[in-house]
C-alpha cells in the first residue's frame, strides 16, 4: 500500500470511529479501570485529588463488618427473585390475552404498556401518594385491612410495595416482548393442534411455550438484570426505609459514597457489585448459546 | 357439536377474557386517577378523602409549581440535553458501527468485542470515578460535560444495533457510488445513512427514554447547576423542601409526566417496535 493511500485510510478510521471512541473512553472505559484503583484506597468526595492506598482494607471491611451491605445483598435477591416470577407471570398472562382477537386489544395494549415510560423517580413519588394517602382513603371505604397497612412503615409491606410498583412499571414492557413472540407462532400449528383435539391450555404448554422460548429468556434476564440494579423505585419511593430495611445493592453503594462519603469504600462495594451483574450476564449468554446449538 | 356453538362459546369465553383484562386495564391506570384527582384539591380535602372528586376544584396548585419548579425552563433543559445527545449518538454510533463491519480490523473487532462487554458494567460501578475524571477535564457542571456523558453511556447499545443493521446493507450500492466517483464521506451519508433509518427510528427512542428519566448521572453531573435542572432534579429537589405538601406536589408530578406521556401516545407504533426489535438484538 502506498503512503498516502494508507494516510487517507488512517485519516477515515480517525474520523469514523475516533469521536465515539473519545467518549467512550473517557467516560466509560478509563473510569471503569480507575475502579480497581480506587477500590484499594481511602477515597472521599471533599477532596477528589486524594487517595491514600490502603490495600485490603475496604475488602475486610466489606466481608467482615458491613452487615448492611450483606442485608441489601439479601433484599436485592428476594427482591429479584419475587419480581422476575411476578412480572412474566403477569407479563406472559397479558401477552396470551392480548394477542388473541379482543376488541380493546390495542387500547389495551397501551395501558399496560404506559407505566413503563415513566422514569423511577416520578413513579415512587406517584406511589408514595397512593401508598399512604390513596390507600388509606380506600381502607375507610371499603374496611378492608389490606388497605389500613402502614405499607412504607414496615419492612415487610415496605418489600411488597417495591414489588407492585416495580411489576406495575415491567409487566408491560415484556408483554410487548411475549406479543411479538406469541403472534410469530405459526397459526397452523395452533389449528392443527385444536383439530387434534388439544385444550387451550394444552397448546399453551406444549407448543406456544417452547417455540417461544427465545423470548422468555429475554424477558426473563430483562428482568432479573433490572431488578437486580433498581434503584430510582428505590429513592423516590422508600428511601430504603424504614432504618436501611429496604435498601438495594445499588442504593448501598449510593448512600456508602454520597451520603457516608466515603467514596473509596464505595467504589470497592461498586466493584463486587460489578462482579455479581456480570454473572448474571455470562449466564444469559452461556444459556442462550447452549439453546443455539440444541436447535 | 356444530360450529355455530363452538364458535359462539369461543366468542363468549373472548368475551370474559377481555372483561378480565379491561378490570386489569383500570387498575393499571389507578393511579393516574389518583394524581389527577387530588392535584386539583386544597390540602385540607385530599387529608380527608383522597379517592373522590374534589368538591372545590383547585387550578392554582399548577400555576404556583409552575412557577417554583420553574417548569418552561426545566421542561427545556430536559429537551435540550436528551436532544443534543440522541443526536450526538445517533452520529457518532452509525459511524463507528459502520467503520467496524466495513473494515473488520482486529483494532476495530476488538473495539467492538469492548463496547459488547462494557453493556454489562452497572452505572454505580463507574459513577464515582466519572465524577473524579469529568471534575479533571472540566466536564462537570456544564451542558458538553453531560452530553458528552450520555455519549459514552448510550453509545455501547447504539453501535450494536446499528452493526447488526449494517451487516445487512448489500456493499454493491456502495460499489457503484464508488464507481461514480463517491467520496467515502459521501457513500456513507448519502447512500448508506439514508437506508439506516428504521433502526436510527428505535436508536431514537431507546435512547430518548431512558436519558429524558435518567437521574442519578443529572445529579453527579449537573448538581446544583440551576441552568441545567432537568425534570427529574427539580422534581426530587421540590420533595426535598416541600414534604407533605401533596396538594402541590400532585400538580407538578401531573405536569412533569405529560411531555413523555403525549411523546409515547404519538408515537405508539414506533415505541413498541423499537423496544422488541432491541431486546431481541441488544
Amino acid at each position: 500500500m502506498s503512503l498516502r493511500k494508507k494516510t487517507g485510510e488512517w485519516i477515515r478510521q480517525s474520523v469514523f470511529v475516533g469521536p465515539g471512541l473519545i467518549a467512550f473512553s473517557i467516560i466509560v472505559l478509563v473510569p471503569f479501570l480507575l475502579g480497581f484503583y480506587y477500590s484499594f484506597t481511602e477515597w472521599n468526595g471533599l477532596d477528589l485529588n486524594k487517595a491514600k492506598w490502603i490495600g485490603m482494607d475496604n475488602l475486610n471491611r466489606i466481608f467482615a463488618n458491613d452487615e448492611k451491605f450483606w442485608a441489601s445483598l439479601a433484599f436485592t435477591l428476594k427482591f429479584t427473585a419475587v419480581t422476575v416470577l411476578i412480572t412474566n407471570g403477569l407479563a406472559f398472562v397479558l401477552g396470551l390475552a392480548l394477542s388473541r382477537a379482543l376488541k380493546t386489544r390495542n387500547v389495551l395494549r397501551t395501558v399496560f404498556f404506559l407505566p413503563n415510560v415513566i422514569g423511577g423517580i416520578l413513579l415512587g413519588y406517584i406511589w408514595q401518594f397512593i401508598f399512604t394517602k390513596g390507600f388509606k382513603t380506600i381502607g375507610e371505604f371499603t374496611g378492608w385491612p389490606l388497605f389500613e397497612l402502614p405499607w412504607l412503615g414496615t419492612p415487610g409491606t415496605g418489600f411488597w410495595g417495591l414489588v407492585i410498583v416495580f411489576v406495575w412499571q415491567s409487566a408491560g414492557y415484556m408483554m410487548v416482548i411475549y406479543i411479538a413472540a406469541i403472534v410469530g407462532v405459526p397459526k397452523d400449528l395452533s389449528e392443527a393442534a385444536v383439530i387434534d383435539g388439544a385444550s387451550y391450555w394444552q397448546t399453551v404448554r406444549k407448543m406456544t411455550i417452547p417455540l417461544i422460548m427465545p423470548a422468555v429468556t429475554v424477558c426473563l434476564f430483562l428482568t432479573t438484570s433490572n431488578a437486580f440494579k433498581m434503584f430510582d423505585l428505590n429513592l423516590s419511593l422508600t428511601k430504603g426505609g424504614p432504618g436501611t430495611s429496604t435498601q438495594s445493592l445499588a442504593y448501598n453503594i449510593y448512600a456508602e459514597a454520597l451520603v457516608n462519603n466515603r467514596y473509596g469504600l464505595g467504589t470497592a462495594k461498586a466493584m463486587i457489585f460489578f462482579v455479581l451483574v456480570s454473572l448474571i450476564a455470562i449466564t444469559q449468554v452461556w444459556l442462550t448459546k447452549r439453546k443455539e446449538v440444541e436447535a | 357439536m356444530s360450529k355455530a356453538v363452538l364458535a359462539e362459546r369461543r366468542s363468549k369465553k373472548l368475551l370474559i377474557v377481555e372483561a378480565i383484562a379491561i378490570v386489569l386495564a383500570l387498575l393499571f391506570l389507578a393511579p393516574f386517577y389518583f394524581v389527577l384527582v387530588n392535584s386539583v384539591k386544597a390540602l385540607g380535602e385530599i387529608m380527608v378523602d383522597a379517592a373522590s372528586f374534589p368538591k372545590k376544584y383547585l387550578f392554582s396548585n399548577y400555576s404556583d409549581v409552575w412557577e417554583i419548579i420553574r417548569f418552561p425552563n426545566v421542561l427545556y433543559h430536559s429537551f435540550l440535553i436528551t436532544g443534543l445527545s440522541v443526536l450526538g449518538l445517533i452520529l457518532l454510533s452509525s459511524m463507528t458501527a459502520y467503520r467496524i463491519v466495513r473494515r473488520p480490523t482486529i483494532f476495530n473487532k476488538t473495539l467492538f468485542f469492548c463496547f459488547i462487554a462494557s453493556m454489562t458494567i452497572p452505572f454505580q460501578s463507574v459513577m464515582l470515578q466519572l465524577v473524579r475524571v469529568t471534575s479533571t477535564l472540566e466536564l462537570r457542571g456544564n451542558l458538553l460535560g453531560i452530553v458528552v456523558c450520555y455519549l459514552g453511556f448510550g453509545l455501547a447499545l447504539s453501535v450494536v444495533l446499528f452493526h447488526g443493521f449494517i451487516k445487512g446493507v448489500p456493499l454493491e450500492i456502495e460499489e457503484a457510488a464508488v464507481v461514480d466517483g463517491c467520496s467515502p464521506y459521501g457513500v456513507f451519508w448519502r447512500i448508506v445513512f439514508p437506508l439506516l433509518k428504521p433502526i436510527t427510528v428505535t436508536v431514537v427512542i431507546l435512547n430518548t427514554l431512558w436519558i429524558w428519566n435518567d437521574y442519578l448521572l443529572p445529579v453527579l453531573i449537573i448538581g446544583s447547576n440551576k441552568d441545567l435542572t432537568t425534570i427529574p432534579l427539580a422534581v426530587t429537589r421540590f420533595f426535598g423542601q416541600y414534604t407533605k405538601q401533596w396538594d402541590l406536589a400532585l400538580a407538578g408530578l401531573a405536569m412533569s409526566v405529560t411531555p413523555i406521556i403525549v411523546l409515547f401516545l404519538l408515537l405508539q407504533k414506533h415505541i413498541v417496535e423499537g423496544i422488541t426489535s432491541g431486546s431481541i438484538k441488544g
